[in-house]
């Protein structure tokens, strides 16, 4: 079998004394999508803080493409080719537009990725609006701006990985189209991204595998098309929706 | 008429030199998040290790201009150092951080003491600047309107510097959020030698240029470090703006209350900085509330 692009395994984190992770493993493919799905405080973030160095697992190991990562320093993390769309977005908001994108600029190390590296031009590209505010004050931007930034960030360091996480929190449904339009074309391109929502509808249309937590847990490992047939109670586990 | 231009001019060549000490000040404070108690130090000495040179205690004597830069790099690798060998070790905890750099002020007057005694240095003005600059029938001397003219160079290049260059746009994104800093992949560790390095030379540099208006002396340290607290209080910590601004405006308070209210000297000044406490505890320009 390929090696997975991401793989969590037997992860424990806390968060001084509360344990918000017990044993979750799971794996991304490469050119995969994952939507991972569960209830405010199921441990979605925190998976993605895991995954980035943000917060040192007590037990278990993470890997980028076969290589353990784990108690790496973020930026080591970044520098392994993962990106982080943040949840909030955490844009700078005192820096410009092009601010925003130049400091995450990263030539890929040799043989981290394949394509050839995203820079300000090809951000622009995907998404124009940027370019037409590029010298303009991050903070002014609209909600959907700085959705949109947030995730020309992360591709300047030309990721193999890209973990979003609630990208489509806030925003108007008009946007959240957009943005979700975005993400598909990304996939596309051969990034194995992770797809952390609340919302499962947004999820089951792009995602090719899903993972449910739960209180900390892996609760259900699955694709949508699985999902759809056997008509698991997901309400179990993500609340009326 | 004579009295207040005078006092003027004082005010602002004071608030240029708390500019250079201060400005570093901000950016370790906004970016680190740390109040660095060793700046008083710094700026002392800076101080006594170019006076060391101009006044030839060490058996020869150096160009004011050049012993300036020998102490400002000086003093920025001692900063570098520090910050490497001992801030590095102590990643978030801020108040052993400060402890170490409270401990660090008070073992550098020590020594300040052991090396250069207790008796106050007095540094020559530099060659060609000690003369009067006339206006009519006032007489500005001429290396306070020196200091002005240099504070405002270093604020322009520090401008340039921060606004301008990607470098510069690192630190503001660690100012803002230096955990998203680091996942997009930006070396804070690095940016904090750096910065720390780049403050202290700041505020040796301003030890030595203003040798020869303050003198060099044991407990400058202690003079300084409070005015620079008050800078980055009322102007707001990790902007350079701040530092500018609150700079001139503690050079104003500053000397228009020693000249006027001599003994209130100090409620004068730490009267603002309480209130902007109370009243906008992020400063002027400031973004965090520290």
């Amino acid at each position: 079998m390929a090696i997975s692009a991401l793989s969590l395994e037997h992860i424990d984190a806390f968060y001084g004394d509360s344990h918000v992770l017990a044993d979750v493993s799971f794996e991304l493919g490469e050119a995969r999508m994952l939507g991972l799905l569960g209830r405010n405080g199921a441990g979605k973030s925190t998976c993605m803080n895991v995954t980035m160095g943000l917060l040192p697992p007590r037990r278990g190991e993470v890997r980028v493409f076969g290589v353990p990562v784990t108690g790496l320093s973020p930026e080591m993390i970044a520098a392994r080719g993962v990106a982080l769309v943040p949840q909030g977005r955490r844009i700078f908001k005192s820096l410009t537009v092009r601010e925003n994108l130049i400091v995450a600029a990263r030539k890929p190390e040799a043989g981290v990725s394949r394509h050839a590296p995203w820079t300000e031009d090809t951000v622009f590209g995907i998404f124009p609006r940027l370019k037409e505010r590029s010298s303009q004050i991050a903070a002014h931007l609209s909600g959907g701006e700085q959705q949109m930034l947030a995730i020309g960030r992360a591709l300047m360091g030309s990721p193999r990985v890209l973990l979003m996480d609630e990208p489509s929190e806030g925003l108007a449904p008009q946007i959240v189209a957009e943005v979700m339009a975005t993400i598909r074309k990304l996939k596309e391109s051969g990034l194995s991204i992770v797809l952390v929502e609340q919302n499962p509808k947004l999820v089951f249309d792009v995602a090719d595998d899903i993972v449910i937590l739960n209180t900390g847990r892996v609760a259900v490992v699955s694709t949508p098309a699985a999902l759809d047939k056997d008509g698991v109670d997901l309400r179990q586990h993500l609340g009326v929706f | 008429m004579n009295f207040w231009l005078v006092l003027t001019v004082n005010s602002v060549t004071f608030g240029g030199l708390l500019f250079l000490l201060s400005a570093g000040f901000s950016l370790i404070f906004g970016l680190m998040r740390i109040p660095n108690l060793t700046h008083g130090s710094l700026f002392m000495l800076g101080a006594y290790v170019g006076a060391t040179f101009v006044v030839g205690l060490l058996g020869f004597k150096l160009n004011f201009w050049l012993a300036a830069i020998l102490a400002t790099l000086a003093v920025a690798a001692l900063g570098a150092l520090a910050e490497r060998l001992l801030l590095r070790r102590l990643p978030g905890d801020q108040l052993a951080q400060v402890l170490v750099t409270l401990g660090l002020s008070f073992m550098a007057a020590d020594f300040c003491l052991m090396m250069w005694g207790g008796d106050p240095l007095n540094v020559a003005t530099p060659d060609g600047l000690g003369g009067f600059v006339r206006f009519g029938t006032i007489a500005f001397p001429m290396y306070r309107l020196a200091i002005i003219v240099i504070a405002a160079l270093v604020a322009i290049a520090l401008w340039l510097l921060l606004d301008r260059t990607r470098l510069g746009a690192m630190i503001r994104a660690g100012v803002d959020d230096p955990d998203m800093a680091r996942v997009v992949g930006i070396r804070v560790s690095q940016l904090f030698t750096i910065v720390f390095a780049l403050g202290a030379g700041l505020a040796a540099f301003a030890g030595i240029i203003g040798g020869p208006i303050l003198s060099v002396y044991p407990g400058l340290d202690q003079d300084m470090l409070p005015l620079a607290l008050v800078v980055v209080i009322l102007g707001g910590s990790g902007s350079l703006l701040g530092s500018f601004v609150g700079s001139i405006i503690v050079g104003f308070i500053y000397n228009f209350g020693q000249a006027l209210l001599p003994e209130l000297a100090y409620f004068v000044l730490f009267m603002p900085m309480l209130l902007v406490l109370l009243l906008r505890p992020q400063g002027l320009f400031g973004r965090h509330v520290p």
